[in-house]
């Protein structure tokens, strides 16, 4: 390992140091020493909340702001919050209009989701959910309830985000981010693997000169291994499998998200982007909201994926609200 | 004697946490086979502070409520939530209990399994703790049924836990992040079954020592 690191066992507590010192305009710590808030007063609206693993920055702190997360819980690298930071989390956000969970489908955070929200009900706080299902990957399309939650969350937490910003009810705000992940779709390619540090050797191998298609935000096993290919071919790759999932269709309009897995230069996120933008606008699908850049990393992975979401009306509307965040930020029209 | 006193069956969570600490390379070693390896360190780190935070002399019931609580504050991941709720529901189903027969203890293990199916969602044969617990308790309420001693249903339960992790061995995981894997998951026990079958085992043999001393 040749990293930036003190102590292998205290990188979060080290990295969270740095994001509150960094962005005093955006991020409060709270009284659990794992849950973020948004910095400032409380919206008075509906709470949004989410949580999840370590190692996958600016996912899952870096998304709280106006528009966006009112509060975060946040785990060791790869592994789920605590039920109790969930529940800190609910408690931080809640402004007496119930809180909204969108999250990513893995088996820890639903577990401690569960239980927290639980605590929750017990405080008096009303907490719904929404279980980020957009890898198309991990599981095959009728079984929509086994796949994971990837980069396709940033647009649920969007959507979600701008609902209650612009006042909706739990309700609102629970159904936009629901109808948004319905509609989202993602696939990763992986090129290298990456290393917790505290475990100081990483627990898969890609060996140089492949790829995996479809591998998992903590290196789980994705649909095949193959010869590396040219970013056009990657590009023609991922787009076929995410249009034909949905399926996107002519005439839709989309939102469209490239992320790097951590170490991939940002160069190199362009020169896909180009490919997957001509290639979507060939089938008649028309990207509308375009975000490149590294918005949901597996520590130092080399790789990308590729994320749609077909928009109707409201997530079009939703998709443009002004946002700010260190992840994401809109400036709205 | 068959029952033990409450206050003396408390000596049995320093013990379970005993057991756990020790086998932690254990349970790293064989979680990253197939999981990422964490379950070691993470079970040995929740189990520790809990033993820290107890005080010499507490009862059973609020050493498995310090040891819900640990987990359900300190560890995340799957198992803080599984084992978490696992023993806050045992604590919870003592209920002032001064003295544990076979009938406690059968509730309180029946009150401790039902929650971690309803919590984790696993059945037997998904290669999960569930493949210790479900036939762990099974063994122990048919002894009870037969009218076996206290001490003779706990032997059961123990032995019933033991071939329950042996059998996640030739499993493939359905669930949690093994299940990825899907056939290369076959051939190594699970992490989450060796624990579990770990704290049976240190609970049945620490009731059996303060069954045997009339305690």
């Amino acid at each position: 390992m040749n990293r930036v690191i003190n102590d292998p066992d205290q990188v979060v507590e080290d990295s969270l140091k740095g994001y509150l010192a960094a962005h005093p305009d955006l991020l409060a710590a709270t009284e659990h020493p794992r849950v973020l808030r948004r910095a400032g007063p409380k919206s008075g609206r509906v709470g949004v909340v989410t949580g999840g693993g370590s190692g996958h920055e600016p996912a899952f702190l870096g998304y709280v702001g106006p528009g966006l997360l009112d509060a975060v819980a946040i785990g060791e690298v790869f592994a789920s919050p605590t039920a109790k930071s969930f529940d800190a989390a609910f408690q931080a956000a809640d402004n007496g209009q119930g809180v909204a969970c969108l999250y990513g489908n893995y088996a820890g955070d639903n577990m401690n989701v569960k239980m927290a929200t639980r605590l929750a009900g017990k405080a008096g706080i009303e907490v719904k959910t929404v279980v980020a299902n957009d890898d198309l990957a991990s599981a095959g399309p009728h079984e929509r309830d086994k796949r994971r939650g990837v980069a396709g969350e940033i647009l649920m937490w969007k959507a979600g985000g701008a609902r209650a910003a612009e006042g909706g009810t739990l309700d609102e705000v629970i159904a936009a981010a629901q109808k948004a992940i319905d509609q989202t779709r993602s696939l990763g390619i992986g090129l290298s693997a990456c290393t917790i540090p505290a475990a100081g050797k990483p627990n898969f191998t890609i060996e140089d000169g492949t790829m995996e298609v479809g591998i998992g935000h903590h290196g789980e096993p994705g649909i095949a291994v193959v010869p590396t290919k040219p970013a056009a071919e990657m590009a023609a790759l991922m787009v076929e499998r995410i249009v034909e999932d949905l399926p996107f269709g002519r005439g839709d309009d989309v939102a469209v998200l490239v992320s790097g897995l951590g170490a991939t230069p940002v160069m190199e996120l362009y020169i896909l982007y180009a490919h997957v933008d001509e290639m979507l606008r060939a089938r008649g699908i028309t990207p509308r909201h375009r975000f490149v850049g590294n918005y949901f990393t597996s520590l130092e992975m080399n790789g990308v994926s590729v994320t749609a979401l077909r928009l109707d009306a409201e997530l079009d509307r939703l998709m443009a609200c002004p946002a700010r965040s260190v992840g994401l930020t809109v400036l709205g029209s | 004697m068959n029952s033990v006193s409450e206050q003396a069956a408390g000596s049995v969570v320093p013990d379970m946490v005993a057991a756990i600490v020790r086998e932690q390379g254990f349970l790293g070693e064989i979680d990253g086979r197939i999981g990422d390896g964490d379950h070691g360190i993470n079970m040995s780190k929740g189990f520790r502070l809990a033993g820290d935070r107890l005080s010499g002399g507490a009862g059973l019931a609020q050493g498995f409520a310090t040891l819900g609580d640990t987990l359900l504050g300190d560890i995340g991941g799957s198992m803080g939530p599984l084992y978490g709720t696992f023993f806050t529901e045992m604590a919870d189903a003592l209920n002032g209990a001064e003295r544990i027969d076979a009938n406690r203890f059968s509730a309180m293990l029946r009150a401790g399994v039902d929650t971690v199916a309803d919590i984790g969602g696993a059945k037997p044969g998904d290669k999960t703790l569930m493949d210790v617990l479900v036939p762990a308790q099974a063994a122990f309420d048919t002894a009870l049924g037969r009218g076996e001693e206290f001490a003779a249903c706990l032997t059961a339960m123990k032995d019933a836990a033991a071939a329950g992790l042996e059998s996640t061995r030739d499993m493939v995981a359905r669930i949690g992040r093994a299940s990825r894997l899907g056939e290369r998951s076959r051939g190594t026990l699970d992490a989450g079954a060796a624990s579990c079958n770990l704290l049976l085992e240190a609970l049945a043999d620490g009731l059996l020592r303060e069954l045997g001393r009339g305690a």
